[in-house]
């Protein structure tokens, strides 16, 4: 094409029509400024005229790609300097559930591994996490969450993600996980009742186990105000070297390295639906997924050299 | 098959006033009965066709005897008002919601004729809380259940129809449990919430939303009518938006409130005409609903032809609704701002 001679520096010609749409595919010689220009204002005008589409979870993939994962990526990539290791055993397509360790008393590990398989899998893969309900009581947060793709945790919308074809993430050790002391780090805890193990079971996809390692010294958890905790109805109050300490500067997690290990798929398609019925093979396959995670994880520290690097 | 007689409950408004008028122009229906406390606007009384109105309170024993004598064979019960504006106050419209339907169904369960019963409910049988799944199918119990208003009334009369299909296994009963229905000309809620200028909202939350367009609501209720779509069934249109969207994309300006602030809220759609604003309704627009339409779809064969987001732009656009901020304005007005930012350096370079 000659226009492509054109030196970028004077950007399109005046006579040149205006770009109608972000979604306009004429080959336009544009400097980066530009077209991040443009796409901005192209994501300004479908935020304030409402005009994209949200699926039937609330999930806004717009909102998502432009605004919630950008915010993320800094703290993935400088902050936590996040590797990913085994992002192969995630399916390109299809249904998988990805279950993994929790820790750091404020779910960044969930997030962080949201953006580990948008930003790194080669399916760009959207990660749609089953939360605690807390979450969608609280203002904002719980829109917030649903605006990102994530929903309750409850045996229906598991299964319902997981029929679509989408990647569900749950944490099964919950608030036991995430509030746990700073002394406990890297043992599991309990692993809830297996429900995401019978909405495997039920919809036939495969459970990844995912092992993080560093989550755990983000905010290392030295003390817990239980009563202020019960007061405010949240499940723990931490108390960390640093926060309440130095205030909103305590809020500041500690930048440890991290490691998302991605671990062998564990086929359940064989097992058939019905199996979801039969408790001790859940009991069993959820210890299966627990010892997987935890091996991993002691295999990994042993491996680290440091926390920080 | 004997030539239908049906009766129509709710005809003096818009949705019940269509379905009156549609049956009419169906050959296999011989007699369309439509039966209303009050009696129809002049508008809605033109459209009715060969309809004949009778003017009844439902809690009278007076429509046992219409159903008798004209041996019906068909109800459909749509009197199941959602504001106390239009029935005289809560009391009244809790009395016209759930004593109407057990005087109905009690005149129904008596007559031998009555072969179908078509009940025009709502989702809002499903509550509303953050505890809720993303989406209800008809099997599910409500996450928190209703406490006041509409929904409750509607929980009680469905727990009256039960108790009817049990003690009458021989009619073919219909629950449609319809999400908010939006559309040029019926009015509803919804569609009064919208239409203020300023739409107060819940500071940190953004429901989902799923409406139900007109037309698909009158066709469903005419399949029901005429074929019988057995068993509850939740209609909706497909998709959601999100409350902020719907704001946006009506041209309104949302205006953010803190829960705390619930009674500034009440009070501007009570000047909107909506005193009926009830704390489930309030808890509707902190979490919103959103059912399962698989049944309607896959069971009953029948697609919604309007989606959410078209079912509520063809509300807007019928009403016109003068927007505040006009969409397509502001699209213009990003339009002209991007061109004019993309053309910068090419009008540099025309001073060289």
């Amino acid at each position: 094409m000659s226009e492509a001679t054109v030196i970028p520096l004077h950007g399109p010609r005046r006579d040149d029509p205006p770009l109608a749409s972000g979604t306009d595919t004429e080959p336009r010689v544009e400097s980066d400024f530009e077209r991040r220009l443009a796409g901005g204002l192209a994501f300004l005008r479908r935020r304030l005229t409402g005009d994209y589409p949200v699926d039937e979870f609330g999930y806004d993939p717009d909102l998502s790609d432009h605004l919630l994962l950008p915010s993320l990526r800094p703290l993935y990539q400088r902050w936590f300097r996040v590797e990913t290791i085994g992002l192969h055993n995630v399916p390109s397509s299809g249904g998988a559930l990805v279950v993994a360790n929790h820790s750091g008393t404020i779910p960044l590990d969930a997030l962080m591994t949201a953006v580990a398989l948008h930003d790194h899998h080669p399916a760009r893969r959207a990660l749609r996490m089953l939360a605690a309900d807390l979450v969608f009581t609280l203002p904002v947060v719980g829109s917030l969450a649903r605006k990102a793709g994530h929903t309750l945790a409850c045996n229906p919308d598991a299964e319902r993600l997981l029929t679509a074809g989408e990647i569900a993430g749950v944490w099964p050790e919950g608030f036991k996980g995430i509030g746990k002391p700073f002394s406990e780090r890297y043992k599991l805890q309990r692993f809830g009742r297996g429900g995401f193990v019978s909405a495997a079971l039920r919809t036939g996809v495969p459970i990844i186990p995912v092992s993080i390692v560093g989550a755990e010294e983000i905010y290392p958890m030295v003390g817990n105000l239980r009563t202020l905790a019960r007061l405010l109805g949240l499940p723990y109050l931490p108390v960390t070297p640093t926060f309440p300490l130095l205030g909103p500067l305590g809020l500041v997690p500690l930048p440890s390295k991290w490691l998302i290990d991605f671990g062998e798929p564990i086929e359940t398609a064989h097992y058939g639906a019905a199996a979801a019925e039969d408790p001790m093979l859940v009991f069993n396959l959820t210890d299966q997924v627990r010892e997987t995670i935890q091996q991993t994880l002691f295999t990994l520290l042993a491996q680290r050299r440091s926390v920080w690097s | 098959m004997p030539r239908r007689v049906v009766l129509v409950t709710g005809v003096s408004r818009y949705l019940g006033a269509r379905l009156a008028r549609t049956l009419c122009d169906v050959p296999s229906v011989e007699r369309v009965i439509g039966v209303d406390a009050l009696p129809p606007s002049r508008e809605l009384r033109a459209s009715l066709g060969r309809t004949e109105f009778v003017r009844a309170d439902i809690r009278n024993p007076l429509i046992g005897k219409v159903i008798t004598t004209a041996a019906v064979d068909t109800v459909v019960h749509m009197n199941i008002r959602a504001s106390p504006q239009d029935s005289g106050g809560r009391t009244a419209m809790k009395e016209m919601n759930v004593i109407g339907t057990m005087q109905l169904l009690a005149a129904c369960q008596r007559a031998a004729t009555i072969r179908r019963l078509v009940v025009k409910s709502t989702t809002a049988v499903y509550g509303s809380s953050p505890r809720d799944p993303a989406m209800f199918t008809e099997t599910m119990e409500p996450g928190a259940t209703p406490s006041s208003g509409y929904a409750k009334d509607a929980m009680e009369i469905e727990g009256y129809v039960r108790g009817f299909a049990r003690r009458r296994p021989d009619v073919a009963l219909s629950v449609l449990r319809f999400t908010n229905v939006t559309g040029p000309r019926v009015d509803s809620v919804l569609t009064g919430y919208f239409a203020l200028p300023v739409v107060p909202t819940v500071l940190g939350f953004d429901p989902r939303l799923q409406v139900l367009h007109e037309d698909d609501a009158l066709e469903v209720l005419l399949r029901a009518t005429l074929h019988g779509l057995p068993g509850v069934l939740n209609v909706g249109a497909d998709g959601v938006m999100l409350l902020s969207q719907a704001i946006r994309r009506a041209g309104r300006i949302g205006l953010p409130l803190p829960g705390m602030t619930a009674g500034i809220v009440d009070m501007a759609l009570g000047r909107a005409g909506r005193p009926d604003y009830t704390p489930d309704q309030r808890r509707f627009l902190n979490h919103g609903r959103v059912v399962d339409t698989t049944r309607l779809k896959a069971e009953f064969g029948y697609q919604p032809r309007y989606t959410t987001v078209e079912a509520f732009d063809d509300f807007v656009r019928g009403r016109n609704l003068r927007p505040v901020i006009d969409p397509d304005r502001l699209s213009a007005v990003l339009d002209r701002i991007l061109g004019g930012l993309t053309r910068l350096p090419a009008g540099e370079s025309s001073h060289v």
